[in-house]
């Protein structure tokens, strides 16, 4: 069973890094032959990088929007954040001071994360405008990271399971020494899923985290008459 | 194509989010652009035979050749955020024209054949096979947007359904199903020059009269120049200036402050439309031919800046794509910017200390201003982001006693659109117009109720259009909108006289 999840696992990881990396080329290769920024925009890159870095770490343009979905998604997304950093512990040995640091938080974390997954599943269940535009892999997505986040928070506050010997496993993966597996269902049921998301990740919506670096309304540098911006085919019209 | 009765909606004090009511606006189409009018822009003039595959092709070629096209296609997670942002949804309450609901439109025939859960899991993801039904929902929702960005400044991706309304226009002209109005205008610009097909000799009819109305007016011989060669300055302005009223007053400002300025300036028979519906259909060849005029102009008549007249979205493309489109401008005076929006260049002769203004000549009215949405979020003036904002508010500002702007989520960034902009100024579009217009007339009149304010100014030749026409239907006077520098005109004193030689009609009245 424990080598079940270790090609599963090797699977997902193969999918989630090549499937991204793909995207990524594919955006990065698609011209943006216009300037578009959405104005008032930067006049310099430094003040691209931090309109993106306010876009990431605050949602800002989500918060200028709807102050309830910004504080469930800003939960969510903030929580799930922390839980991820905490779970470096279970992949590096020793781990990173830093990563020590922020257990206590990390641990209730996982709490903020269910909180605003459930603050949004309500909302795209009771608000009309939003019950329209979703299809069912939007509710699917929600349920998903709640079953996520409510099996991990069961692990680290009701049942227990044996984290020395999952780190065992995971960091064994190095060296081809992962032992076994504690054969825990709640801990089965946990990894099965983050598998499933990360398989799913690059053909699904959550394109979002390599988009939004890729937004040429929030990307761009507002400079258009000081810099003759030209892509490589609008130069071609110009020849022709 | 019966016009269809309607209801003006009722205003309120605030913006109210209205409940979905789905299809209110299904049955909106407006005139396909006919065999001649496609083949003069190079796309097919009827619907073709593999119309299918030609949409899929195009939509596969548009998605190589723009960024924001295939990761707008791409980020959208359903948050919701831009659903109650459109004024065509405030007013119509119709699903669709949620920007999101527009949007999936494409968005579930994008999935269907691009992407791998839409080809094997099209039920999951809501992703349909393309069909007559998607196109005909395509053609009337497509118009139903101004492009005007509002929703991409509240989408956390900053997804603009501009973006995506000019890809689906681009999708039907390649099907041959373009719309009447954009096409048979662009066409025009490429055939005569400007929007309204106006010949040289009609222009120079114009501009004759205005100089002698402003000679009555005035007793100053303020000349209105048409392609001088050697001028410093070339104007260009959205052709509606030429004849309609608030657009005339605000040529007619234009002119006066360049006499007070004591600079050299020509308008050009060839170059005489700012405005550029290639934008509207999301066309770049288009776009591009109309915009290689201007430089043409530029180059011909020899002149060093080019300053552009009042029109929103001519700005944008005049701001954000010129150089880019008939770049680059190096034969021009490098200490300006190419090019000159009309208010910078106002702003900064009032701050030389060139003009002088009476402000009380405006003191019949009290002033409201319309951020044109192509000036506000696709664009800037000034060297500092939001100085779209701040010049022309400075510009009124310093012609006008009384002014007041409207609810701080109504301007700037925020501004409502006029509900007439991308390409949807027609007739057959007037439900659409009238409806789109409620969340912009509905601060207006909040800001009429309790300021007092009488008029709103605005620097785009749709905006001022568009006023016009819906004005009535709120119960408003249709002269209640008026040109930025048609203030500037009744304020600015005219203190460069000229000699008696130059009148017009100097010499000729020999019988008398
Ligand atoms: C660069 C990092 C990221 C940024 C800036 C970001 C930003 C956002 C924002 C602004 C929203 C919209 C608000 C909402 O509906 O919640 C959103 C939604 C969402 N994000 Fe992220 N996100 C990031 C990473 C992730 C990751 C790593 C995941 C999951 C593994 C994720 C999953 C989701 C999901 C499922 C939604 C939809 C929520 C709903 O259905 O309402 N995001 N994200
Ligand atoms: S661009 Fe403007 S008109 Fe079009 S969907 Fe967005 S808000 Fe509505
Ligand atoms: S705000 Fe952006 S991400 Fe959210 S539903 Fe609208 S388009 Fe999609």
């Amino acid at each position: 069973m424990s080598s079940v999840y270790a090609l599963l696992f090797i699977v997902a990881t193969i999918v989630l890094v090549i499937g991204l990396a793909r995207k990524i080329a594919q955006y990065a290769k698609a011209p943006a032959p216009l300037k578009i920024p959405t104005t008032p925009a930067p006049v310099t890159q430094t003040g691209v990088v931090l309109r993106l870095f306010r876009e990431v770490v605050f949602f800002e343009s989500l918060f200028k929007s709807t102050k309830w979905t910004w504080l469930f998604s800003w939960l969510f997304h903030f929580g799930m954040f922390l839980v991820l950093l905490r779970h470096l512990r279970y992949f590096i040995d020793p781990v990173w001071l830093p990563i020590q640091l922020i257990q206590p938080f990390g641990k209730y974390a996982a709490f903020a994360m269910v909180a605003g997954l459930a603050g949004l599943l309500i909302r795209r269940i009771f608000v009309d405008r939003v019950r329209y535009i979703s299809a069912p892999s939007d509710y699917l997505w929600l349920l998903l990271l709640l079953a996520i986040g409510v099996s991990g928070a069961t692990m680290t506050f009701v049942i227990h399971t044996d984290v020395v010997a999952v780190k065992q496993f995971f960091t064994g993966f190095w060296t081809f020494s992962m032992g076994d597996l504690p054969m825990d269902p709640v801990l089965l049921v946990h990894l099965t899923l983050v598998a499933v998301l990360m398989l799913l990740l690059p053909v699904s919506k959550l394109l979002h985290i390599p988009g939004i670096f890729f937004s040429p309304s929030r990307n761009q540098v507002d400079n258009p008459r000081e810099k003759r911006h030209l892509v490589e085919w609008a130069r071609k019209l110009e020849d022709s | 194509m019966a016009k269809a009765e309607f209801k003006t909606p009722e205003l309120s004090e605030y913006i109210e989010v209205p409940d979905l009511v789905e299809g209110t606006m299904e049955h909106i189409t407006c005139f396909v652009a006919k065999p001649e009018h496609q083949e003069a822009l190079g796309f097919p003039g009827e619907k073709k035979e593999n119309w299918k595959e030609v949409a899929i092709d195009k939509m596969g070629d548009l998605l190589s050749r723009y960024r924001s096209f295939r990761v707008y296609l791409d980020a959208c997670v359903k948050c919701g955020s831009c659903t109650d942002k459109c004024h065509y949804f405030l007013g119509t309450q119709d699903p669709k024209n949620m920007p999101v609901g527009r949007q999936d439109l494409l968005r579930k025939v994008y999935r269907r054949y691009f992407t791998f859960a839409g080809k094997y899991f099209p039920k999951l993801v809501g992703a349909v096979d393309l069909s007559e039904e998607i196109v005909d929902d395509w053609y009337s929702y497509f118009h139903q947007c101004s492009q005007c960005r509002r929703c991409s400044v509240f989408c956390p991706y900053g997804i603009d359904t501009a973006e995506i309304s000019m890809a689906a226009r681009e999708i039907l002209d390649a099907i041959g199903i373009g719309q009447k109005y954009c096409n048979e205008i662009i066409g025009k610009v490429h055939a005569i020059g400007n929007n309204l097909g106006l010949p040289g000799p009609a222009i120079l009819d114009t501009l004759e009269g205005l100089e002698e109305d402003v000679w009555e007016e005035t007793d100053v011989a303020v000349k209105y120049p048409l392609d001088v060669k050697g001028a410093d300055i070339l104007l260009v302005t959205p052709s509606a200036d030429f004849f309609a009223e608030p657009h005339v007053d605000g040529l007619i400002g234009y002119g006066k402050v360049f006499h007070e300025a004591g600079v050299s300036w020509t308008l050009s028979t060839t170059a005489s439309e700012a405005g550029n519906f290639g934008m509207f259909i999301g066309s770049y060849e288009n776009m591009r031919r109309v915009s290689l005029r201007i430089r043409q102009a530029a180059l011909e008549l020899g002149v060093k800046r080019i300053v552009f007249g009042e029109c929103g979205h001519a700005w944008r493309i005049a701001y954000s794509f010129l150089n880019t489109l008939a770049g680059p401008f190096d034969f021009l005076d490098p200490d300006y910017p190419v090019p000159q929006h009309i208010c910078e260049f106002t702003l900064n002769e009032i701050e030389k200390g060139t003009l002088e203004f009476d402000k009380s000549e405006n003191d019949d009215m009290s002033i409201t201003f319309h951020d044109s949405c192509n000036v506000a979020r696709a664009s800037r003036m000034g060297d500092k982001p939001g100085g779209q904002f701040e010049i022309p508010r400075k510009v009124i500002k310093s012609v006008v006693n009384n002014y007041h702007d409207m609810e701080w989520d109504t301007i700037h960034d925020r501004t409502f659109c006029c509900g007439g902009g991308g390409g949807i100024l027609t007739d057959d579009l007037m439900e659409v117009r009238v409806k789109g217009a409620k969340p912009r007339m509905s601060a207006f009149k909040n800001v009429m109720e309790e300021k007092g304010v009488t008029h709103l100014a605005a620097i785009c030749a749709i905006c001022k259009s568009q006023f016009t026409k819906v004005f009535p239907y709120y119960g408003m006077d249709m002269f209640q909108i008026v040109s930025v520098h048609q203030l500037v005109s009744n304020a600015i004193v005219m203190n460069r006289k000229t000699p008696p030689e130059e009148a017009p009609g100097y010499g000729e009245d020999d019988d008398e």
